[in-house]
């Protein structure tokens, strides 16, 4: 707490991160990574392969620790600290690459298990539904228009619509925060299109960061863009700026 | 009043002794020049011979003790056979005739000279030749007298041992007696440790001579020497004492050492046993994630292939007997493998990706190799010869070092390095690392990967094939062989580090070796469920063991 | 929503089936005359009553491995540990009717020259005392198990090395003498259990009822717990660990809850199995064991509990047939089963029958059967 008290940045920060450096058996993912998000705020963060967009996930969920720099989300709580389920309930949601999903639970239940209640066992064994908790589900699935499909197994989806319920168990999980790793990867246009409005509408109400290659995209949710490369931020600003410098072209978008 | 009895023997004792020491040396170098003149003075040995008999054949202890000794002097080849009858009391004599006969438990007799039955008239008359301390000291000394004149240098060094460890004074007149005749520099050196260890403790003797001893007894090292030297540091005084105290310290330290290094040594055996049974599996395990369950009856096949071919060579090849393991390697090596691509073709290839399907469908697959090899072999230990290099053993320094295990620490290594360089010079090796690290990258480029799949889980197989040759020699041939190394096996790898070849080499000799040091400390079984113990903790700690890779590729 | 009863088709009848033969089993078999066709020979009672032993073994394995994805082969050593715990109490009841007629000392200990009993023996001449450890020691060392390996997060098939390094640690364990739970012989020649004769029909009988109506229990707990929403969350984590973990569940606790659970079941299993066969020893503790009842799971259909059951009672019936009539052969055929149903019936048997589901590639479980309906259409 006494790094937060005396540093403005941070405590009017949701994310904070400070010189964060990560090494997997020699090799540097991440170098002196510093970033900060505001509450409310949506960041796209876009870079080449290995620039260490998933790790710098990694640490903030509490997957992976950094050997040194800091850490810090909303305001004054330690992720470096902490592990993965503290970090969801303190309000860290994440979006896999990959969409991971509970296979051969329904739509409804995979909703379900991602509300907002108590996470543990004697609750979820013992503890009462509330009544409200049908009406949460179904404004989701409206959200990600999966409520035709809520009786279906989640196996069965289409990969977008698994990307979308994915998206769905964040927004059920009601995070402060929003970690989206390629949610359009593997989507035809149609989906893309539709899958940035609905995180444009998901960022009304939550803060964002969306890992992503496609450029149309990013350039479709039109936020601050940050970009990685060999695990520290080369550049960071409107799309249009961070396109036109030299270094970013250099290493990513000339080649 | 205990005391002076004890007193009194002592005084007997000695007494004895001293004439004993008389007699010993007489008949030493009775003995000696018996044996020189034996060849062309038979004649009046034969005298000599009914001489001694007629000692005998009195009934006055003083006559018989002189006996013992003359026998002794006639060098005759019957006289050990009729000190051991005398002192088995079945040498018997006739009181009238004056004739003296050997018998046995089913009271037939024998002549003392020639050792022919001979048919005795009234044998209820005949008497045995008694003997009292006096005698039977005469007789101990004359029988460790012979021995040590033997003319097996074996028995020599035997004798000299004995005494040795029963620290006899009376012997010390025929030892002195033996070490001047004695030519073997081996016995020589057992004959001058077995006097030191008389001397060393006689309070009687100089203590210059007294401390000589104690360093010839240091200087032997052994257990028997520290008791020896724990003994005399109680018992003396002075400087003998200290010498003695000083050097039984030294023998235990070093004797410390080496009983550390020979459980390095035994560690290392089986360190390299754990290393042949578990190098199979880091490839079908470590390298390509296969649970083989069946991988310990991998090693059984190969421990069958040997007995197989060793069967075939007593057949046909008597003579190549000594090359039936050699032979047997490439055989198990092929085999094996053959069954491993067998069962990767039929089985594993549907199960990639489901580890723990494969881990039922192979356990199941090894419940059925057990049982075939039952049904072909029967389900008795199959005897294994041991070709002539795998037998016998050899001191180095003072660990014993059985030819046997270390063979099989250099095959082991062999077969490990071997294996390196298959994998990492060998085009295959290249393929098999592709495709172990990116299937779809590997089958992108051209890498016929079933075929990879294929040849890898066969050359894992056929290295376990190589193991259970080697094994053969050590453990016993049954269908069960390979079961008691398939849990062993897998905790090797696991500890050492999934796919990671060296760090399988470092985990079973380091397993091996703090087992076999662990043991003399709380026992084998213990030490077993210690180590067992251990890897469940150590895997709590570092799930990937100890040669882990890191970072997001391995999670993937 | 569409959430599942506590009792589905295939659970009626299984509960029915049970219930019905645990009352009348032990009429047939002590009140009708022999020559009766309606006569269960006592043989038969005994070996049921220990098919349904395994039965709930299976069950506890099936909770574990087939709902929570954690590949126990050490579960025969909670099933040991509780067959130890009731063979404990059956020792203390021979009392001074044993070979050495010693009133304080098992058999073994007098044999061992041993002077008084071990501490780990007090308490067992109660039998409520060693019911409870029955339940507690295998409940305490499953604790005691997961609190380190799923904490530390070891999965998948590092975490079915350790346990079954852990079955054979204990078997070495209890091969010793020093240990002072009989060695090498185990614990046997019981005579009575709460008075009553264990060789009789009528106690043979009274242990099948109880049997089934333990597994009928642990039948019913496991269904409630695996339709609840834990249940759904250990699903979840069964089939996307990492994404439970990062929407706030504290996975390790709750596989420490499944598998503490599924521990005691097996320990009552053990308990029950005990004084019905007569025996306990450190043959138990096998690992082989172990792996042999994931196969009965396995046949059944995983994730069905009552596919387990069945499995366990179907694989032993089928060994004991084979041993009697082919013994040569129940290897081979066990080692084909195997084979056979990881290969080609990854869903068991009640997945076989189970046809209004399309078989996916990856063996999932079955839910309950009004959605698996919906998910048709």
């Amino acid at each position: 707490m006494s790094v937060a008290a005396d540093n403005p940045a941070l405590t009017s920060s949701l994310l904070y991160l400070d010189g964060v450096c990560v090494t997997f058996d020699g090799y540097r993912a991440l170098r002196g990574l510093s970033l900060v998000l505001a509450p409310g705020e949506m960041r796209a963060i876009i870079g080449p392969n290995g620039a260490g967009k998933t790790t710098m996930m990694d640490i903030v969920t509490g997957k992976t620790r950094a050997d040194s720099g800091d850490v810090y989300f909303g305001g004054g709580h330690d992720l470096s600290r902490l592990d993965e389920a503290t970090i969801a309930e303190l309000g860290v949601g994440r979006k896999f690459q990959k969409p991971t999903v509970f296979e051969s639970h329904t739509v409804d239940d995979n909703i379900l298990l991602a509300l907002k209640a108590p996470r543990t066992a004697a609750a979820t064994l013992f503890g009462r539904r509330p009544p409200a908790e049908r009406e949460r589900i179904d404004r989701i699935l409206e959200t990600t228009r999966l409520k035709d499909h809520r009786a279906r197994r989640a196996a069965d989806l289409s990969h977008g619509q698994k990307q979308w319920l994915e998206i769905g168990m964040l927004l059920a999980q009601d995070p402060k925060l929003l970690l989206v790793d390629e949610p359009v990867a593997g989507m035809t246009d149609a989906e893309t299109a539709q899958t940035a409005e609905l995180l444009r509408e998901i960022a009304k109400d939550h803060s964002v960061v969306v890992v992503e290659h496609d450029m149309a995209f990013v350039r479709d949710l039109g936020v601050k863009v940050t970009v990685l490369h060999e695990g520290s931020v080369l550049a960071e600003g409107a799309l249009d700026d961070v396109s036109a410098d030299p270094r970013v072209i250099e290493v990513y978008l000339g080649r | 009043m205990l005391e002076k009895v004890n007193k009194r023997e002592a005084r007997n004792r000695e007494g004895i002794s001293v004439r004993a020491r008389r007699i010993v040396l007489q008949l030493a170098f009775a003995l000696f020049a018996a044996t020189l003149l034996a060849s062309f003075a038979s004649s009046a040995r034969a005298d000599a011979f009914d001489d001694a008999m007629a000692g005998f054949a009195t009934d006055k202890f003083p006559e018989i003790e002189q006996a013992i000794g003359d026998l002794v002097a006639t060098g005759a080849p019957s006289a050990p056979a009729i000190l051991d009858a005398l002192a088995g009391n079945r040498l018997m004599f006739d009181p009238d005739e004056g004739k003296v006969y050997i018998a046995n438990d089913n009271d037939e007799y024998f002549d003392p000279r020639t050792g022919e039955k001979v048919a005795v008239e009234s044998p209820d008359d005949l008497k045995k030749v008694r003997l009292n301390n006096a005698v039977r000291a005469a007789l101990q000394a004359a029988q460790g007298a012979m021995s040590l004149m033997a003319p097996d240098p074996a028995r020599r060094l035997s004798s000299a041992n004995e005494i040795f460890k029963s620290r006899d004074p009376a012997a010390l007149p025929q030892l002195d007696a033996a070490i001047a005749a004695e030519k073997s520099p081996g016995v020589k050196r057992a004959l001058g440790e077995a006097r030191a260890a008389i001397v060393a403790g006689d309070s009687a003797t100089p203590e210059a001579e007294r401390l000589a001893a104690v360093e010839t007894l240091k200087s032997r090292g052994d257990q028997d020497s520290a008791g020896i030297l724990t003994n005399i540091a109680s018992s003396a005084t002075g400087r003998v004492k200290a010498a003695a105290s000083a050097a039984s310290g030294a023998i235990q330290a070093r004797l410390a050492l080496w009983s550390n290094v020979q459980n390095v040594f035994y560690g290392l055996s089986l360190g390299s046993v754990l290393l042949l049974a578990a190098i199979g599996l880091a490839i079908t395990f470590g390298v390509m994630g296969v649970i083989n369950m069946a991988h310990g009856e991998m090693v059984m096949l190969g421990a069958y292939v040997t007995f197989a071919t060793q069967q075939a060579i007593r057949a046909w090849a008597p003579g190549l007997f000594d090359y039936s393991l050699l032979i047997a390697v490439p055989l198990a090596f092929v085999a094996t493998g053959l069954v491993g691509v067998a069962i990767e073709r039929s089985i594993i290839r549907f199960l990639y990706g489901r580890p723990l399907e494969t881990l039922l469908a192979t356990f199941g697959l090894s419940l059925l190799l057990q049982q075939a090899v039952r049904t072909a072999f029967g389900a008795n230990n199959r005897e294994v010869g041991a070709p002539a290099f795998m037998a016998g053993s050899f001191d180095f320094g003072g660990v014993a070092i059985t030819s046997g295990r270390l063979w099989i620490i250099v095959f082991a290594l062999a077969v490990f390095f071997a294996l390196q360089l298959v994998l990492r010079a060998t085009p295959f090796g290249l393929r098999v690392r592709a495709v172990t690290q990116n299937r779809r990258m590997a089958s992108a480029m051209g890498i016929d990967t079933n075929r990879v799949d294929a040849l890898a889980f066969g050359l894992g197989s056929g290295i376990a094939g190589m193991a259970g040759v080697a094994l053969s020699q050590i453990d016993n041939v049954s269908p069960n062989l390979g079961q008691s190394y398939i849990i062993d096996s897998f905790l090797v790898v696991v500890f050492g580090g999934v796919g990671n070849l060296w760090g399988t080499l470092v985990a079973a000799l380091t397993l091996g070796i703090a087992n076999k040091l662990l043991e003399p400390l709380i026992g084998a079984v213990l030490g077993k469920i210690a180590m067992l113990v251990f890897i469940i903790l150590f895997i709590q700690k570092r799930p990937r063991g100890l040669f882990a890779l890191k970072g997001r590729a391995v999670e993937a | 929503m569409g959430d599942a009863k506590l009792l589905d088709f295939k659970g009626l009848v299984f509960v029915a089936v049970l219930a019905a033969a645990a009352a009348i089993v032990p009429a047939l078999t002590l009140f009708t005359p022999t020559a009766s066709p309606l006569h269960v020979p006592p043989y038969l009672v005994a070996l049921f009553g220990k098919y349904l032993c395994f039965a709930l073994l299976a069950l506890a394995l099936d909770l574990v491995w087939g709902y929570c994805g954690i590949l126990s082969l050490g579960h025969g050593a909670f099933f040991a540990l509780g067959g130890y715990a009731m063979g404990m109490y059956l020792m203390r009841q021979i009392g001074s009717r044993g070979v050495y007629a010693n009133p304080d000392l098992p058999d073994f200990m007098v044999f061992l020259n041993w002077k008084a009993v071990p501490f780990t023996w007090w308490g067992f001449s109660s039998f409520p005392y060693a019911l409870a450890m029955a339940l507690l020691v295998p409940g305490a060392l499953a604790f005691a198990f997961g609190w380190l390996a799923f904490r530390s997060r070891v999965t998948g098939v590092y975490l079915s090395i350790i346990t079954q390094a852990m079955t054979y640690a204990l078997q070495l364990a209890f091969f010793r003498n020093d240990m002072g739970f009989g060695g090498n012989n185990g614990l046997t020649d019981f005579k009575d259990i709460l008075g009553f004769n264990v060789q009789s029909d009528a106690t043979r009988a009274a242990l099948f009822s109880l049997s089934a109506i333990a597994l009928i229990g642990a039948y019913l707990a496991a269904r409630a717990m695996t339709v609840s929403k834990f249940g759904k969350v250990v699903i979840a984590i069964r089939d996307a660990e990492s994404r439970a973990r990062f929407i706030g569940y504290r996975v390790e606790n709750y596989k420490i809850a499944v598998f503490v659970v599924s521990a005691v079941m097996a320990g009552v299993a053990g308990a029950l199995y005990v004084p019905q066969v007569g025996i306990i020893n450190p043959g138990e503790f096998a690992p082989a064991n172990s792996i042999e009842a994931v196969i009965w799971v396995s046949v059944g259909g995983r994730g069905t509990l009552v596919g387990a059951a069945l499995g366990a009672i179907l694989v032993n019936f089928a060994k004991t047939w084979f041993t009697g009539a082919l013994p040569e052969f129940w290897l081979f055929a066990l080692g084909l089963l195997f084979i056979v149903v990881t290969i080609f019936m990854p869903r068991g048997l009640l997945g076989l029958f189970d046809s209004r589901r399309a078989a996916p590639a990856k063996a999932a479980a079955l839910k309950s059967a009004p959605t698996a309906g919906e998910a048709a259409q």
